[in-house]
């Protein structure tokens, strides 16, 4: 204490205040910024609620039974909109999921080279880069001039079911689902590819050991092994399917009459949103935003429905 | 399954006891026909997977590509009914919108995946702003612009001005964002925890080590993840259409509406006008192709890491 120390070249180094000052700061800027999500989710929240507190108090939860949508009168029901999210989106759900998972199970078994499987993993990520727009054009043009032969085939063998009962005319549920199977195969196969790869190898091997075959195998114990991980990532492209605007609106038709046929014109509700939104004035916008409501609720319990399977539920191989 | 099998080894008489099945294949089996029928079964949902790729790209290719012309790229769009044009200010439109979107997402983005890979100790508020963010990247693309309508547009808050450039940047930041952070926060965490010891060690301050030790080391995985995420904000629509609505003529500033390739193609496709139908087609190819070689750029950015 009474001298200074002997040796100076072991002194430690004081941290000058403005090294502690830049440090304390840098935390503090990106613990803001990582807080930004959280203002950025409440305000859509908030704007969402706060534009459709309007439609809200005038039209309550018969909004989303009752389906005539006029704006002369200014009624306005979403029904026919919300029934075209679910049914587009799950019949979407049920054709993409065989094959997806099936792509994916050929993808990841040694069944054809590694370099064929490279290129095709390849081609399926290429696809869920294309803009949605694009594929619209492509579904206006190409695809369903393509399949209305098929439609109409549909219409005259099982035009006695309700599903079936108008001619194809054109834009209609049936091609905006099939453009809705286009966009959200990627999501599927990519998630059941991860989720494949994951399952040990050792329970693939015990398998072909206690004599399985290749599909047993496949399908007895790897499958199941990952299900968890398919099935959060089916989930995930539900909610995919039911958010997917620019396609489904450039095909679907956008009527606001309700039919029970899928070859009729229809509509979603982020059809409806895309089309009528940038026209829309007084008590329209607050139902529009009513809409976005309902979206944004049945995205948010689908996607945390997702994240919850995927938690939850996946085994644990340790 | 139980053929008979004659042991190369002793006599037939040895193993009369019981039946062994034979180790040949036999592809007559029925286990083995249901395995070619699933076989088959997969490579055909492989082959219907991959084929709206194929036509989506060979369609885009030639009725889009046969189009490419000088002329086309730097031309205006004609009026409804007439021939010629181009899509010019489309082009420059989506690369501002992109720019303005990239501006506002990789610093917001790159900070908070900073906070949650460096500073948070796994606590409830990195868990929190974790589960806040895959929310924010399943909220759907129309809802960001319902969003940003009801926060920027309607309620003019630049400078009185409603439909704006910078609205569709910030609507297709708020889409970027969660992928950026995302990104950000698993690259940081693949970073050895020795470079960032010996830098702590040297003397350095948390601040230092981060910026110069590493964010560098974690460059390529965060720079591939931006890439991918301004690709897929170049074809996105659904944000843009009541924001930045669209223009028929060339960008003025950023506060005034601006065109863009996505709602170009969107708006012309629905006209009765074949002029301006093959204008989508142009546009298509003319997006197409950079979010290819956006995607190509990504893969070879990623390559660098994994050498």
């Amino acid at each position: 204490m009474v001298s200074k120390p002997p040796v100076e070249a072991f002194a430690l180094r004081h941290r000058p205040i403005r090294e502690k000052w830049v440090d304390l700061g840098f935390q503090r800027l990106s613990m803001l910024l990582a807080s930004l999500v959280f203002l950025i989710l409440v305000g859509i929240l908030l704007t969402v609620l706060g534009g459709s507190r309007e439609a809200m108090a005038k039209f309550g939860l018969d909004f989303l039974t009752t389906s005539n949508w006029d704006p002369v009168s200014e009624s306005y029901g979403a029904f026919t909109a919300i029934y075209g999210t679910l049914v587009s989106s799950l019949l979407a759900l049920i054709i993409a999921v065989p094959l997806g998972v099936g792509t994916a199970v050929f993808i990841t078994e040694n069944l054809i080279p590694a370099s064929v499987r490279t290129v095709l993993g390849m081609m399926v990520e290429l696809l869920a880069a294309i803009p949605s727009v694009v594929l619209g054009l492509w579904a206006i043009f190409v695809m369903e001039p393509f399949i209305r032969p098929l439609l109409d085939g549909l219409h005259a063998t099982l035009g006695w079911l309700p599903f079936f009962s108008t001619t194809a005319q054109g834009p209609g549920m049936a091609p905006a689902i099939l453009i809705l199977v286009v966009m959200i195969l990627p999501i599927i196969t990519a998630i059941a590819r991860d989720s494949l790869n994951q399952v040990p190898p050792e329970l693939r091997q015990a398998a072909y050991g206690i004599g399985a075959t290749r599909w047993g195998a496949i399908l007895q114990v790897i499958l199941p092994a990952a299900i968890s991980g398919i099935t959060g990532g089916v989930m995930l492209a539900l909610g995919r399917a039911m958010g997917e605007t620019m396609a489904v609106t450039m095909i679907i038709g956008n009527s606001t009459n309700f039919s029970w046929s899928l070859l009729a014109p229809g509509n979603t509700i982020s059809a409806m949103l895309a089309s009528q939104f940038g026209e829309a004035d007084g008590i329209q916008v607050s139902a529009l935003m009513y809409a976005a409501f309902v979206l944004m609720m049945l995205t948010l319990v689908v996607n945390m429905m997702a994240q919850w399977v995927v938690r939850r539920l996946s085994l644990q191989y340790s | 399954m139980t053929a008979a099998f004659t042991d190369s080894t002793g006599a037939p008489g040895v193993h009369s006891g019981f039946q062994r099945s034979s180790l040949r294949f036999n592809p007559s089996l029925a286990r083995n026909r249901w395995s070619f029928l699933f076989t088959a079964l997969a490579a055909t949902f492989a082959v219907i997977c991959v084929l709206p790729l194929v036509l989506v790209l060979v369609y885009v290719l030639i009725k889009g590509g046969s189009l490419i012309s000088l002329r086309l790229l730097s031309e205006l769009p004609p009026a409804p009914g007439l021939d010629g044009g181009g899509i010019g200010n489309a082009i420059i439109g989506t690369i501002v919108v992109s720019l303005i979107a990239a501006l506002i997402a990789i610093p917001i983005g790159v900070g908070g995946g900073i906070y949650l890979a460096e500073y948070s100790a796994g606590g409830w508020f990195s868990q929190f702003v974790r589960f806040g963010t895959d929310v924010l990247s399943g909220v759907p693309s129309i809802i960001c612009g319902v969003f940003i309508y009801g926060l920027i547009v309607s309620t003019r808050f630049f400078f009185g001005q409603s439909y704006s450039a910078m609205a569709g940047g910030i609507a297709l930041s708020v889409l970027m964002l969660p992928t950026v952070i995302k990104t950000t926060d698993e690259a940081l965490k693949l970073v050895p925890n020795e470079l960032r010891w010996g830098a702590l060690g040297v003397g350095a301050s948390k601040f230092v080590t981060i910026v110069r030790i590493t964010l560098p080391s974690a460059f390529s995985p965060i720079a591939t993840g931006v890439v991918l995420a301004i690709a897929r904000a170049a074809g996105e629509t659904a944000p843009l259409i009541f924001t930045a609505l669209f223009s028929p003529f060339w960008p003025e500033g950023l506060f005034n509406p601006i065109a863009s390739m996505s709602v170009l193609i969107y708006n012309f496709a629905i006209m009765p006008y074949e002029a301006q139908i093959s204008l989508a087609w142009a546009a298509s190819f003319v997006l197409v192709v950079m979010i290819l070689a956006a995607n190509l750029l990504a893969r070879w950015l990623s390559r660098l890491t994994s050498s």
